[in-house]
């Protein structure tokens, strides 16, 4: 540890990391500077840092990728076979840890609800009533859901038939807007990296944030909710 | 950092591999044959394993042991469908199938152990060092419990695995080390009994597996089964006899067909000639390419829906992979390549010879384990997803299929009434809704204070690691304090078991070295007599009497001394016989190089 120079008042209350191996100081590298042994990832580490990634939800999937190959070859249990049980692991729950952060910042609709989580505490609010706008579609929907069910398999093959028919256009309505609302979400991405933008340049943008985390929201309960019942159509009907 | 080889333990045929400076190599047996049958036989003087044991299939057939990988992590409900085509008994203990040979039983991980320790035998003879540890490949679409009962094969048989790896994705290393291939390909792995197949994307030495699927129960002895099942209707029909009552006979008919099958691959028609039993003659007849492929399509279409589930997960139309690449010996038949060819859209490649592949890149593993190869790097996913038994029978998914290993989940448990004090948990592995149509993985419970209902914090850590096996670890959050979690497999042995077949093979040992002995020794005999033999019909006018009768009563001590179980007894009535014929050979010797000088010039000789 460096000891000449005297720290400034406010360092000194700080918590200081320490190699688990040397107990020289470490800022959150994963291999420390002195011992070149492999730091674990905290639990508390987000999904973005541990990628080396600032809060955005624009992410390029060619840099991301590499960055995850990077740290693959950094992490990976392949290349600590030979080493001490500690390193193993540690290189095991880093790995693990990666790994889970790149399959939730690669798809962007995960991206968008983990970020939620980070920023708000949840995802979702979980949805019981279907989009006002959607009302009588899916009113319809469900009624006919519950037709095919009570009728069988046994029922008249025209009525059942024609039945399946009127399911399966419900099912694209549905999947339709879902995809709206995923062009919607979409957009917000951009609102949202431009708001982080101007934070770290020092303006208080905190309402706006809110207000677009409100909105992202929404829109993902809203697409949670649909999907849920086009999934239960396309097992009805198979 | 001691050697690390690589094992492909086949349904059919099994292989071990090391890395020669670069380059990945197959040890070939004393035969210079580099696949070992992955037979077992069980003879009164111990243990055979490869092709000796191959040989005893049809003349004991209830006592050797053939496609135990079929039984591997597996109950006896799970095989029920093909016990008929098995001539040994069977039965389940503690979730495990054992085998029943005389009064032993076997379970699989014990039968499969002799078959890596027969490998271990012939890479150690080969390398002149002890063997230790070892890369073993299995089937992707291998579940934990399949894993598992793998690992335990090599624990049983000495061997410290380090790492258990998909047999698709080393095939890919093999062919990645050798091409130096970037893009997206698509690995079709049709072996003797499993089917696997595998859309990997590589790129600057790494392999990412994007997604898998399969079948454990598909490959080339299904398609023997079909062509066994027609022989034998057709000698039914033709014959009156029903084989399935004579185990010898179905075992022929299964080798003749697996025969009949192969030659195919080649030929358009293939002659078909089967021994009847009792005999009631020969059976003889002809089948055409056409016709097998007519009995096997159905089994060929069903490889068709998990490629195409794979492509779904990976998120690629088959127009987007690059190559296609064929692994195991059953993707020889023109049918699987038209088939493979038609889905793909492209021309499937094969310059690796696919019984080889898969253990080549064992050994590039291996390689990569023990610090070696340092810039490829394979990045595996878990093939099924893994969830737990929640309330009204329903699997709640922690991990999804295709999640790159290593990886973990957390979930916290509580109580549903005041001052329990234990919470059961029930793994699962599949993907179905309900948790009954789920491969059960195993069954433990944590230990809760005794509180108020919900109040307690019980974290449990589901890991999967590089190996795709499950690990779980629990902490009381209120207390920090760990706990240690006992959990019971489902469908394995546990770790006392391991232990104790350990234990077991080590008082085999002995008795499986005597086997071998005694084979060795045995061949050993064969060929001196016949060279004996020959040397009289040569040189016989040339010595005395007396001499011919000492040569014929040693001939005689060796051949009946052959006839007994003793290996010492036969060496002894070798070197006997070697001394007896010493004179003839000096005499042979001779003469031949007299006949070789005569028929030469003096220019010629050194």
């Amino acid at each position: 540890m460096d000891t000449h120079n005297t720290p400034k008042r406010h360092e000194l209350s700080m918590a200081r990391s320490m190699c688990w191996h040397c107990q020289s100081e470490v800022h959150g590298e994963y291999f420390c500077q002195q011992c070149v042994k492999v730091q674990p990832l905290t639990k508390e580490l987000d999904y973005f840092t541990c990628l080396g990634l600032p809060r955005q939800l624009t992410i390029n999937a060619d840099r991301l990728e590499a960055k995850f190959y990077e740290l693959s070859r950094a992490f990976h249990p392949d290349f600590f076979q030979n080493k001490t049980q500690t390193e193993q692991a540690i290189s095991l729950r880093n790995s693990a840890l990666l790994n889970s952060a790149y399959r939730t910042l690669k798809d962007p609709v995960q991206r968008a609800e983990y970020l939620l989580r980070l920023e708000a505490g949840s995802a979702k609010d979980i949805r019981t009533a279907p989009p006002s706008d959607l009302f009588e579609e899916i009113l319809a929907l469900q009624e006919n859901l519950e037709e095919f069910r009570s009728a069988g398999p046994e029922a008249d093959p025209a009525g059942r038939k024609e039945l399946q028919a009127r399911l399966t256009t419900h099912r694209l309505t549905l999947e339709a807007r879902q995809r709206q609302l995923e062009a919607r979400l979409f957009e917000r991405f951009t609102e949202w990296d431009r708001l982080q933008e101007r934070e770290s340049r020092g303006e208080q943008v905190r309402t706006e944030k809110d207000a677009v985390l409100k909105e992202m929201q929404e829109i993902l309960s809203n697409r949670t909710y649909l999907r849920n019942i086009v999934s239960n159509v396309v097992t009805t009907i198979g | 950092m001691s050697r690390i080889v690589g094992i492909d333990l086949g349904t059919t045929n099994s292989l071990i591999a090391y890395m020669d400076g670069a380059a990945p190599r197959v040890i070939s047996g004393r035969n210079s044959r580099s696949l070992v049958p992955s037979v077992v036989a069980m003879t009164d003087n111990g243990l055979i394993v490869g092709d000796a044991a191959k040989e005893r299939l049809i003349r004991d057939p209830r006592r050797t042991i053939y496609s135990i990988k079929r039984f591997m992590g597996k109950s006896l409900e799970d095989v029920a469908e093909e016990l008929r085509y098995f001539p040994y008994r069977l039965h389940e203990q503690g979730g495990v199938i054992r085998i029943q040979v005389g009064d032993k039983h076997y379970s699989p991980p014990q039968i499969s152990a002799m078959i890596l320790k027969e490998l271990k035998r012939r890479a150690e003879e080969f390398l002149g060092e002890e063997i230790r540890k070892a890369v073993i490949t299995v089937p992707a679409y291998f579940n934990d419990s399949q894993r598992q009962a793998t690992k335990d094969a090599g624990t049983i048989a000495g061997l410290e695995v380090l790492r258990i790896i998909n047999e698709p994705t080393a095939a890919s290393l093999a062919y990645g080390l050798q091409k130096k291939t970037q893009g997206l390909i698509a690995v079709y792995d049709l072996g003797g009994g499993t089917f696997d197949i595998s859309i990997l994307k590589l790129k600057n030495g790494i392999f990412e597996v994007l997604a898998t699927n399969g079948n454990t129960h598909l490959g080339g002895d299904d398609f023997d089964r079909r062509v066994a099942d027609f022989i034998l209707g057709q000698i039914r029909e033709h014959h009156g006899v029903d084989l399935a009552e004579y185990p010898d006979s179905m075992q022929a008919a299964r080798l003749e067909a697996e025969r009949v099958k192969i030659a195919l691959s080649d030929s358009q028609k293939s002659g078909v000639a089967l021994e009847l039993p009792e005999g009631k003659g020969t059976f003889r007849a002809e089948l055409t390419r056409d016709q097998l492929e007519g009995l096997v399509m159905d089994l060929v279409q069903q490889t068709v829906d998990p490629c195409r589930l794979a492509l779904k997960d990976a998120g690629l139309p088959p127009s987007q992979i690059d190559e296609v690449v064929l692994v195991g010996g059953s993707t020889r038949m023109p049918l699987v390549r038209r088939r493979v060819q038609e889905l793909f859209g492209k021309v499937p490649h094969s310059e690796l010879n696919p019984d080889e592949v898969v253990a080549l890149g064992a050994a590039v593993q291996a390689d990569i384990l023990s610090g070696g190869t340092q810039d490829m790097l394979l990045l595996d996913v878990t093939p099924l997803s893994l969830g737990i038994e929640t309330m009204g029978g329903v699997m709640s998914p922690l991990i999804r299929r295709n999640t790159t290993i290593p990886t973990s989940a957390k979930e916290m448990f509580t109580t549903y009434v005041d001052g329990q004090t234990s919470v059961d948990i029930h793994v699962l592995q599949g993907e179905r809704e309900l948790a009954k149509d789920n491969r059960s993985l195993a069954r433990f419970q944590l230990k809760v204070p005794p509180l108020p209902a919900g109040v307690p914090r019980i974290e449990v850590l589901f890991l999967i690691d590089a190996n795709g096996i499950l690990n779980v670890t629990a902490k009381d959050v209120r207390t920090g304090q760990s706990q240690s979690i006992e959990v019971k497999p489902s469908y394995g042995l546990t770790d006392e078991e391991v232990e104790h077949m350990i234990t077991e093979s080590f008082r085999f040992a002995a008795e499986d070295l005597k086997a071998r002995q005694l084979i060795e020794a045995r061949t050993e005999a064969d060929s001196i007599i016949r060279a004996t033999e020959k040397a009289f019909a040569l040189g016989g006018h040339l010595i005395g009497p007396e001499e011919i009768a000492a040569i014929k009563a040693a001939l005689a001590a060796l051949q009946s001394a052959k006839g007994q179980d003793d290996h010492r007894a036969i060496r002894a009535r070798i070197e006997d016989l070697e001394k007896a014929t010493h004179h003839l050979a000096e005499v042979l010797m001779d003469t031949t190089l007299k006949e070789a000088l005569k028929n030469k010039k003096l220019s010629e000789l050194p």
